[in-house]
């Protein structure tokens, strides 16, 4: 009994973070067609906010607020500065931000050094049976399936996610119904980014903050994204779901990386399968 | 591109007779070069010349296949181990340089067969060849425990393999290239793959590999495979890499997962799309460029390398998305339209059309 509530316990985590990683890709990559290779960064920076602001004696939650707010500015400065030149040019939104990406490892690397420095781990610990839980890890969970639901909720409930989802269907329409499109690229790129950098200070006190961190997130977010399919947001929860069941299966009886070169097979597979993604053959949705 | 149309020839024409005198001009300097340098310099050069071909692998593949694939750097990491992991278990290196040539257009044909019969979009390809180079990186580091041995050896994870054999002479295997002796290999390599795979474009082959970049649907009605061509492109270039994989563990003596991190991956791209990706020769120039401006970068003290590598790939694609060689062909056909424009006494001419407004929706 008490290894299979393990076994979901580590199936929950790993889905967890598949979430919290590729949520803002989602809106980024799947909603706007914007490649952001930067995302990684992007997760970085959140954390190093969170770190830094937590080292000021803020409260570690209030920090990672903080740190959300401040990559959503940093995401909307990018946007006004690249991005913006760049849509419907999709590969060459790939290069820019690669470009984008190793700017800011370099910048970081340059101004707080190459070491891990690492955020306090917060909550304490849950028994089960003979296996200790930490806290945090279980409310991790709680905080990526309600960033998802949020996220669906004011996508699909409230009026400004209306106009969002139809500015990015068709764009000259909106803007002949009178949306400001170009303030409506901006916002929405700006959320996306919020979401990333609000991930990274909670991923923070799991794993050491470095400046390469990013990349072991980016593949992760990406083949969840793409093996989701045209629906960003149901995509990426049930693309979470095949591929965090894999990575937490593989990963706790073999070894992690054996657990993220299974879902690479398994993403490989999948989309010899069904070209389209998981969501490819869903008529509606979002 | 269209500059260089105009100027040189649609690339898949056979070539002039003023190429094969660059050809024959640029091989003569290349092999008389070492006779008047030391060392250091041929150490240098031949670096260039073996990431050359890299570059030219990921150039044909994008420029003339449509296929943006950051693959070429796991095939260039798996040619380095494979050359690496067969020379020092059999102690003979011909043969594995051959096989870092196979096992790499191994890969790529299962994997290409996967992606392109898959029919995924050219943006999924080029993400899924992306993530795979990051896995591999990831699974090479993770092998530092000493139960990871390829028969007699161990594959140390993120510190590499820093024993690997010198090259031997195919004909005469008791004695090795030594480092003038690798320039010269890696230099006429660079120059086969270069003028092989610009033949290789006047061929049929050559053409409907374009025709397809052009147009995939209309190639297909015409009844071109278009997939088996895509594939057989892949592989080739997947080989390339390889090549120029196993010939930087000879150089160095050296292989190690950074060979396939996504630094490298970065900068065979910035190689490609600096020199110009919609001709052969723009890769080769772009590696050249790019070497010396960080070899000086290096130098001069700037801490961080990648922070300017970044910048100088952001400014390319905002600004000179062609890269170079085709810009500077743009300037000069521009100036010679008003030179010939002034002489006619006529009007100045329309600037030429660019690539922009050629160019299909990507």
């Amino acid at each position: 009994m008490t290894e299979a509530v393990v076994y979901l316990y580590q199936i929950g985590f790993s889905i967890g973070i598949f979430i919290l990683v590729s949520l803002g890709l989602a809106i980024i990559f799947g909603m706007m067609r914007v490649i952001n290779l930067a995302q990684g960064e992007f997760i970085m920076l959140g954390a190093y906010i969170c770190l830094f602001t937590t080292q000021a004696g803020v409260n570690f939650w209030v920090a990672a607020l903080i740190a959300g707010l401040g990559v959503g500015v940093f995401g909307i400065i990018v946007e006004r500065v690249l991005i913006q030149f760049l849509y419907g040019r999709i590969m060459d939104t790939l290069l820019a931000t690669w470009g984008l990406s190793l700017f800011m490892v370099g910048l970081v690397t340059t101004v707080f050094g190459p070491q891990e420095a690492g955020v306090e781990a917060q909550l304490g610990k849950v028994w089960v049976g003979d296996y200790s839980i930490p806290e945090y890890n279980l409310v991790l969970i709680a905080i990526a399936f309600l960033l998802l639901i949020l996220t669906f909720c004011l996508w699909r409930f409230t009026r400004a996610g209306l106009i969002v989802r139809g500015t990015m269907q068709n764009p000259g329409m909106a803007a002949a119904l009178g949306v400001n499109t170009r303030l409506c690229y901006m916002l929405t790129f700006g959320f996306g980014s919020a979401l990333t950098g609000f991930a990274g200070a909670i991923i923070a006190p799991i794993i050491g903050n470095q400046p390469t961190m990013g990349s072991f997130y980016i593949a992760k977010a990406f083949i969840t994204v793409i093996s989701g399919g045209h629906l960003p947001l149901v995509g990426t929860l049930y693309a979470s779901g095949l591929f965090g069941a894999t990575d937490g299966i593989v990963s706790y009886f073999y070894t992690q990386v054996l657990g993220e070169i299974a879902v690479l097979l398994a993403a490989i597979l999948l989309l010899r399968l069904l070209p389209q993604g998981i969501t490819g053959y869903f008529r509606r949705g979002l | 591109m269209w500059s260089m149309i105009v100027l040189f020839g649609a690339p898949n024409a056979m070539p002039k007779w003023w190429w094969w005198c660059f050809v024959g001009l640029a091989s003569l300097v290349g092999l008389i070069i070492p006779s008047f340098t030391g060392w250091d310099v041929h150490l240098d050069l031949s670096i260039i010349f073996i990431f050359g071909m890299l570059a030219l692998s990921m150039g044909f593949l994008w420029g003339f296949g449509g296929m943006l694939s950051f693959g070429q750097t796991a095939f260039f990491g798996l040619g380095g181990y494979t050359y690496a992991v067969w020379g020092l278990n059999f102690e003979e290196t011909t043969f594995a340089m051959t096989l870092a040539v196979a096992l790499p257009m191994v890969v790529a044909l299962v994997l290409g067969y996967f992606m392109i019969y898959g029919r995924i979009s050219a943006i999924y390809f080029t993400v899924i060849t992306l993530v795979v180079t990051i896995v591999l990186e990831k699974a090479i580091r993770a092998t530092s425990d000493e139960r990871f041995v390829i028969g007699d050896v161990w594959l140390r994870g993120q510190n590499g393999i820093s024993t690997v054999p010198d090259l031997q002479i195919p004909w005469d295997p008791g004695e090795t290239f030594f480092v003038t002796g690798v320039y010269y290999v890696a230099f006429i390599l660079m120059v086969l793959s270069y003028v092989g795979l610009r033949l290789l474009l006047t061929t049929p082959f050559g053409r409907v590999l374009v025709g397809i970049r052009e147009n995939e649907r209309r190639s297909a009605l015409l009844g071109y495979d278009a997939r088996r061509y895509k594939l057989m492109a892949f592989v080739l270039a997947g080989g390339l890499a390889g090549l120029s994989g196993g010939m930087y563990g000879v150089w160095g003596n050296f292989v190690a997962p950074e060979m396939m991190n996504l630094n490298s991956a970065a900068s065979v791209v910035i190689y490609v799309i600096v020199g110009g990706k919609a001709t052969l020769i723009g890769p080769l120039v772009g590696t050249g460029i790019v070497q010396v401006l960080t070899a000086w970068l290096g130098t001069a003290g700037v801490g961080q390398v990648n922070l300017i590598l970044g910048l100088v790939m952001i400014a390319f694609v905002m600004i000179f998305p062609q890269g170079v060689l085709p810009s500077i062909g743009l300037a000069i056909l521009y100036c010679l339209r008003r030179v010939r424009g002034a002489a006619r006494g006529g009007k100045r001419p329309a600037f030429a059309p660019t690539d922009t407004a050629l160019r299909r929706e990507e």
